[in-house]
């Protein structure tokens, strides 16, 4: 690619789609279903057509620092309703992939901390407790004060494991994380 | 007695304690022995997913591996999401050489054999099909149920497997095998927010408020579900959003089927819900049920 003149886009994302969930974003014909059935599209600064045409256009970037790849449920309705087979919700994860890899990720603060509480529980223990789950998000979200009031009734209902079980696989779990980490480009952290 | 895998994933003995009761009951009541994968650990669930495939195939794939050496080739997980990765991990493992040789290596473990995942619906439909007089004791009639499916029981379809992505049939099935009569409404399919409970919770009051609207004028007495997160969703969060009328019980699958097989309201957790199930109860013991 020449240094002068017009940036020519590229499509690396869409190759690095390819290599993360075997996509080909090229399949879709923007017909619109995704996105009339998206339950997020309503809050999202981009509907998941329009983030399939960026990326198709050699235009992904635009979307690696939007809330709208954060927004997405999973809900896979998309993946369900696609006429082409385009695995949407699937590309919805690379993206957040890919977003990470790049550090491009801004938005959805609070989202992003859930993940990362979640996924620090995950590697630790093995196995998720509610306690330190909500703990860990509260201090990376500064949201100290979240449910405070349902807090004792779900204690009371036997709802919140307060202390990590012991499990032996928690050694497996954390070399996973490892190998996968060495494995991916630059830092995975949300 | 007749033993089959069960992983229990990380909510069922705590926040949503009242599914693993009542799975747990049933099981007791049809003469099935749950046998809990060894050593399981989480399945990643919705945060592996979004931020790293490998991640999320490889923390499944652990599980698929320990359930097969287990020597189980099927094993039920009741936990819609924990359903979604561990099928997911092996569709993904299945259609891809590479990535199960990978995957292989990354978790130490044999993915040479794969079990099968069956979930809430996959199981009770079974357990149901049989000879109503072989399992059930109570007879529901009278009472008025919204299935509420909601997105990872039935979808995406090729990783599922099982009954269908917009016009499904199994929980009204299973919920008409109980004698309790499936309402007819929309929102069976919509997505209740997910795991955005805590990280975004004004997302979850909108999507539920509709679906609790939807259940309420179509004359449910009650939602049944089939996932730790959409239960917690309408029950937990239901007054945060519909701060007024009549409150809207919220009950899992495994609890309507516990009590049409004569297990206790107390050994099926129909007690800790934040929304008083005793109103539905005192509807089913009247004999109006």
């Amino acid at each position: 690619m020449s240094s002068a003149g017009p940036k020519k886009p590229s499509n690396a994302i869409a190759q690095e789609l390819k290599e993360i969930c075997g996509e080909d974003v090229v399949r879709c014909y923007q017909c619109g279903k995704c996105t009339a059935g998206c339950p997020m599209a309503v809050e999202a600064d981009l509907t998941p057509n329009q983030i399939a045409r960026l990326v198709q256009l050699g235009e992904g970037e635009r979307a690696l620092d939007c809330e709208a790849i954060w927004l997405c449920l999973g809900c896979e309705t998309c993946t369900a309703r696609c006429p082409q087979k385009v695995d949407l919700a699937g590309i919805m994860d690379g993206m957040r992939e890919i977003s990470l890899r790049r550090n491009k990720s801004k938005a959805a603060k609070n989202i992003r901390a859930f993940h990362q509480a979640f996924l620090d529980q995950v590697k630790t223990f093995g196995r998720v407790p509610e306690f330190p789950l909500i703990g860990d998000y509260k201090l990376r979200s500064g949201a100290f004060f979240q449910d405070i009031l349902v807090a004792p009734s779900m204690a009371q209902k036997g709802k919140i494991k307060f202390v990590p079980e012991k499990v032996k696989g928690a050694a497996e779990v954390k070399k996973i994380f490892q190998k996968v980490m060495a494995k991916s480009q630059g830092s995975e952290k949300a | 007695m007749q033993g089959l895998g069960f992983y229990p994933g990380c909510s069922l003995g705590s926040s949503a304690r009242e599914y693993g009761d009542s799975v747990k009951a049933i099981a007791e009541k049809i003469g099935t022995r749950l046998e809990e994968i060894p050593d399981w650990t989480c399945c990643g669930a919705t945060a592996a997913h979004s931020v790293n495939r490998l991640l999320s195939v490889s923390l499944a794939a652990r599980n698929l591996s320990l359930a097969s050496q287990a020597g189980h080739d099927k094993i039920l997980a009741p936990c819609a999401a924990c359903f979604s990765r561990l099928a997911a991990a092996r569709h993904a493992l299945e259609k891809d050489g590479a990535l199960k040789d990978e995957v292989a290596s990354i978790i130490e473990r044999p993915l040479d054999k794969l079990p099968e995942i069956v979930n809430v619906l996959g199981w009770l439909l079974d357990v149901v099909k049989e000879d109503a007089t072989q399992w059930r004791k109570k007879d529901l009639s009278g009472l008025k149920v919204a299935c509420y499916y909601g997105c990872l029981l039935v979808r995406p379809p090729e990783v599922v497997n099982f009954d269908d992505p917009e016009q499904p049939t199994s929980m009204e099935k299973i919920v008409s095998a109980t004698g309790a009569e499936p309402v007819s409404w929309r929102s069976r399919l919509r997505c209740c927010g997910g795991g955005f409970s805590v990280s975004r919770t004004g997302t979850v009051l909108r999507l539920i408020r509709e679906i609790l609207e939807d259940a309420r004028t179509s004359g449910a007495d009650a939602i049944v579900v089939g996932c730790p997160m959409c239960h917690s969703n309408l029950d937990l969060r239901q007054r945060a959003a519909v701060a007024q009328g009549k409150p809207m019980p919220i009950l899992f699958l495994s609890q309507l089927v516990g009590l049409a097989a004569g297990a206790s309201p107390e050994a099926l957790g129909l007690g800790h819900h934040f929304v008083d199930t005793k109103p539905l109860l005192d509807k089913v013991s009247s004999g109006k049920a």
